[in-house]
């Protein structure tokens, strides 16, 4: 037994070196940039080996979030936003849609496979240099209808400067309210058909209080800032969708191929003779029993899109306001203006983000592990 | 056929526009790349060259020689240290358990999905305290530690189909932690090896954050110098296409040639267990 006792030293003395430079590189350097971020630490000798720095509080977050000089954080987070979900749409269901294509199995599904995943090898910058010289104005993917008979595209993909789904950042605090009670009401009716009156009591009930409150005592609420200003999706992004959903579909295609191969035949069998056509098998049977995959897919693209900075650099350029990102705002913010206490300060908010969908997850998997 | 003809044709029909989608961009890349500097305009960009001229790539590798050869010694240095030291974490992991070690797991998994932005400016700040930021030494470091997370999450789901019985058999003949690993489950892990350096090579290869903030310019790896390149106004644009197939190509020949090994690395990542 002390031999026994002895490996297991060994074995713990063997992690040991991994865990030090993980709780150092990951927690200790979080816990640095949160302080980093409540300092004002910028400026002109921000690049000492010791420099000054103040302890300012949470004054860096409220001049990103209601300051006058923030605005363009405020556009690259509502940008971050909207980029994220279309994201998420537009890679899982095309994802999906090729996996249930070649689910058939067509002749030559091998090479087909090849063609759908090569981009997920590749760099962001190397895909990102690419795209842009298909996306530049008259040329590339704007003239391709000509090629049909049809009049050339001028659609101006990555400079546009129009936008749509418009919002007042004034009325944040109404629509975050909004947002939280059209959450609380979907939760709702995803719940209703296994525990009807659990779902109203828990989600449908609070969320149609606080979206019907909000509606009718909206007006009480502070404004987020003494001036109006506007942000919404600009198409300039859209470019940048089309290329991160060319470049990440294939990845959820392959987790989900992976899936459908998974389920036995003998299921599909059942459910067709069960008369499911191949569509009802789809709907009802296999894309259920793939939940963990689709919930994987979505934590894996949420944190690729909120880390998101090369593609937009290689595409756009560091300078163009319209496709923004915190990601490249921090860099920027950072690196180029030496202002390292903001930066830090949008970092922190990405962190945020990140960690509210994130830390469920690892929880959830963790318990997983435990109980099997 | 067993399927009637309609839906045939509609699944090969819609698979071909597909395809076309997906080999867009490689095809650009590559006509582009081909064409004389004079030949490029924007009307005529999908047209094939009328000469195929292929100086556009001596000219790319002469530029870009510098910046791949560092992503040459900084991948396969990376690579190397974040594999080896991932497999011993993910023996301990999976057969060596102690009492919270499954919390210790859970917490290396939360650095695999940080948005780096968070541990960007300490990163810096201690790389430079210790006389490591600007070459390739802080970088490697940098690749290595980050990539612990991930590296021991597949060598764990991967040692987790040994059988556990095979090690306590080989401990009641006496053997201990080390030569249980050394003659038991290290040469069984060739195939974990390959896929786990498969995804480190290629993460480390495309990566470009850190590359950009934490070197110097001649240490700058190849994603580093294909921005540069790629972002100058007045280039024309055979020589960044040619960079980008040229940055490309040690990647795409692994996913072409290794692909099997390549798609496990990326289902391994999902986290899936």
């Amino acid at each position: 037994m002390r031999e026994a006792s002895k490996d297991r030293l060994k074995a713990f003395l063997t992690l040991l070196p991994s865990m030090i430079l993980m709780a150092i590189f990951v927690y200790g350097f979080i816990g640095n940039t949160i302080w980093t971020s409540m300092t004002d630490w910028g400026g002109s000798g921000s690049l000492a080996l010791n420099p000054e720095k103040h302890f300012v509080g949470l004054d860096n977050y409220v001049e990103l979030f209601t300051g006058f000089l923030g605005g363009g954080f405020r556009q690259d987070l509502v940008n971050a936003v909207y980029y994220s979900i279309m994201l998420l749409a537009g890679a899982i269901g095309l994802g999906m849609f090729i996996a249930i294509l070649l689910d058939q199995k067509p002749k030559g599904e091998d090479v087909l496979r090849t063609i759908f995943l090569y981009p997920m090898s590749l760099s962001f910058i190397v895909s990102g240099t690419i795209w842009r010289w298909l996306l530049a104005p008259q040329g590339g993917v704007n003239v391709l209808p000509t090629y049909l008979g049809m009049e050339p595209l001028n659609f101006e993909w990555l400079s546009s400067t129009a936008a749509i789904l418009e919002f007042n950042w004034q009325n944040l605090f109404s629509i975050l309210l909004y947002v939280a009670s059209f959450l609380l009401i979907m939760t709702g009716l995803f719940v209703f058909r296994k525990d009807g009156s659990r779902a109203v009591k828990r989600w449908l009930g609070p969320g149609i209080v606080l979206g019907a409150g909000t509606w009718l005592f909206g007006g009480l609420l502070p404004e987020a800032l003494f001036m109006e200003e506007m942000h919404g999706f600009n198409m300039a992004t859209l470019g940048i969708i089309m290329a991160t959903i060319w470049q990440y579909s294939g990845y959820t295609m392959a987790l989900y191929l992976a899936g459908f191969n998974g389920i036995s035949q003998d299921l599909r069998d059942a459910a067709m003779l069960d008369g499911a056509s191949d569509a009802g098998y789809y709907r009802h049977v296999a894309i259920p029993m793939l939940k963990p995959i689709t919930i994987s897919a979505v934590i894996i693209l949420s944190h690729i899109s909120l880390k998101m900075f090369d593609l937009i650099f290689a595409m756009t350029g560091p300078d163009n306001a319209e496709t923004g990102h915190p990601a490249l705002n921090m860099y920027l913010t950072t690196f180029r203006a030496n202002d390292f206490a903001v930066g830090a300060a949008i970092a922190i908010v990405l962190f945020l983000v990140a960690a509210t969908f994130i830390v469920p997850y690892l929880i959830g998997q963790y318990r997983q592990r435990r109980r099997g | 056929m067993k399927r009637t003809t309609t839906g045939s044709i509609l699944l090969y029909g819609t698979l071909a526009v597909l395809s076309l989608f997906f080999l867009m961009p490689a095809y650009m890349a590559a006509v582009t790349a081909l064409k004389l500097p004079a030949e490029i305009s924007l009307p005529s960009a999908w047209e094939l060259p009328s000469v195929f001229n292929w100086s556009s790539f001596s000219q790319a590798i002469q530029l870009l020689k510098p910046n791949f050869i560092n992503s040459v010694i900084l991948t396969l240095c990376a690579t190397a240290g974040s594999t080896v030291l991932g497999s011993l974490n993910g023996y301990v992991f999976s057969k060596w358990k102690f009492p919270g070690s499954e919390i210790v797991f859970t917490l290396f998994l939360f650095g695999m999905f940080i948005p780096y932005q968070v541990i960007l400016i300490p990163l810096f700040q201690t790389l430079r305290a210790m006389n490591l930021y600007g070459g390739l030494p802080g970088l490697i470091l940098a690749h290595i530690v980050y990539g612990l997370p991930i590296t021991s999450l597949i060598f764990r789901n991967f040692y987790a189909q040994i059988p556990t019985a095979l090690i306590e058999s080989a401990r009641l003949d006496g053997a201990g932690f080390f030569s249980i690993y050394l003659r038991i489950v290290f040469p069984l892990s060739i195939p974990g090896f390959v896929v786990t350096s498969l995804w480190q090579f290629t993460q480390i290869w495309n990566e470009f954050l850190w590359g950009i903030c934490l070197t110097r310019h001649a240490d700058n790896p190849i994603t580093v110098g294909l921005a540069q390149l790629a972002g100058g106004q007045a280039v024309s644009w055979n020589l960044p296409m040619a960079g980008s197939i040229m940055a490309a190509v040690p990647v795409l020949c692994i996913y072409i040639f290794l692909g099997r090994y390549f798609i496990r690395g990326l289902l391994a990542g999902s986290v899936k267990e």
